[in-house]
């Protein structure tokens, strides 16, 4: 998983373009976040061929976060070519199985 | 042939936890299954002032992982799964979840509640995007904007309170013309220059494209609509019981498992426990004092029935 900050944003995720990336937002108060980290890290060497792991801790980056209008934890994007192609959130997110579906789901399109 | 527990706690906030310890310290043999996130809603609120003890440096989330260490200590064992099904009747109870099907003399409910929604246009579609039913995950944000929050228990006040540490303002929107909220609480949220009130009213209409923008708000008296803008809204309206796995095999009211003082539910060896169980008051409290006594009754019916 790569770690992203305000300075590795752009030229990891936006300006990327050989595979999709996912971003796995989140903060150092989101405790569900913290516990599913390491699922999403096993996730990657399921999925880790066709995509792109990523993840950014807001703490730091509100800004960023709200530019990528994300304003709840957690929450994972997957972009394509800098752009959104898939997005799941906090509401969805009740055990690793519903971001691994939400992984699965994109990775079977590629 | 599966492994069969003394009994399986399903469900790993305060009440299984302290469910776990109590069983574990009466040497059962004790499992915690739990879907996600152990400490349950008890990690979504940042200051826990209220469970006697936790006075200085405790929060929601450090209360609950020195309660499963303590839990983890005297031997209770840990699952992470998330439950399909379950078998309640007859003397060994089956529960499938999507990894492993587990078996035990005993199962202890715990699944707790999980935040109601607040009914209002738009509201799923800007969840995450400026509606938020987590202050603690999501409150650092909104630093510096403005904010509403809706309801008017204890929930509500306390992240208001808390929301003030981040946001320029809080405006705290309630269907009455007064708070539930504990006294102190009602106190200290008066006494805070960053929170308003709008009361009589509820939220009609979240605005907003991308992001929230803003709410429509209805005064419930005038009928009278008018627009406040927020960059985001908590929503604290009430809680949902997560009891749909036993629907039909267990007495519910209002979808609350009904139990008796002792924790018992209408079938043998079952037993629930904390936010999930039909009762006057839920709280990190209450629910670890069912834990407790939820166990010593498992303990007990398995003794009897030997």
């Amino acid at each position: 998983m790569i770690e992203l900050n305000k300075e590795n944003f752009e030229a990891e995720v936006l300006s990327y373009t050989e595979r999709p990336v996912l971003v796995d937002f989140w903060g150092d108060k989101c405790e569900i976040c913290k516990q599913l980290m390491p699922g999403v890290h096993e996730l990657e060497g399921k999925y880790g061929d066709k995509i792109k792991f990523s993840s950014l801790n807001t703490s730091g980056s509100r800004r960023l976060a709200i530019s990528q209008k994300v304003l709840g934890l957690p929450t994972m994007i997957i972009y394509r070519n800098g752009e959104k192609a898939s997005s799941i959130t906090a509401d969805k997110i009740t055990s690793i199985d519903d971001i691994e579906n939400f992984i699965k789901t994109y990775y079977e399109t590629i | 042939m599966a492994h069969i527990y003394d009994t399986i706690i399903i469900g790993g906030g305060p009440a299984g936890l302290s469910a776990g310890l109590y069983a574990a310290r009466s040497k059962m043999d004790t499992l915690i299954i739990e879907r996600a996130k152990f400490g349950g809603q008890a990690t979504t609120t940042d200051e826990l002032e209220n469970y006697p003890g936790s006075i200085e440096n405790c929060t929601g989330s450090s209360l609950s992982e020195r309660m499963r260490k303590q839990a983890e200590q005297f031997g209770t064992k840990f699952a992470i799964d998330d439950i399909v099904d379950v078998e309640l009747a007859g003397n060994i109870k089956t529960i499938k979840g999507k990894k492993e099907t587990y078996e035990a003399k005993t199962i202890i409910i715990c699944t707790g509640a999980t935040p109601r929604l607040g009914g209002f246009r738009g509201e799923t579609e800007l969840r995450a995007k400026g509606i938020s039913y987590c202050a603690t995950c999501d409150a650092d944000f909104f630093t510096d904007l403005d904010v509403a929050v809706i309801g008017g228990g204890d929930s509500a006040i306390t992240e208001a309170i808390y929301l003030t540490k981040f946001a320029e303002h809080v405006t705290v929107i309630h269907r009455r013309d007064s708070l539930r909220a504990a006294k102190s609480l009602q106190e200290k949220a008066f006494a805070n220059p960053k929170i308003s009130f709008i009361w009589n009213s509820i939220p009609e209409e979240a605005l907003g494209d991308e992001i929230l923008e803003g709410l429509i708000i209805k005064n419930k008296l005038t009928g009278e609509t008018s627009e406040l803008k927020v960059d985001g809204c908590f929503v604290f309206v009430g809680y949902d019981p997560i009891t749909q796995l036993f629907e039909g095999k267990l007495g519910l009211e209002n979808g609350y498992i009904v139990t008796d003082e002792d924790m018992r539910t209408n079938v043998p060896g079952v037993f629930a426990a904390g936010d999930v169980r039909k009762k006057s008051l839920r709280q990190v409290i209450t629910a670890a004092a069912d834990g407790a006594i939820a166990s010593t009754t498992a303990e007990h019916y398995i003794e009897e029935n030997k």
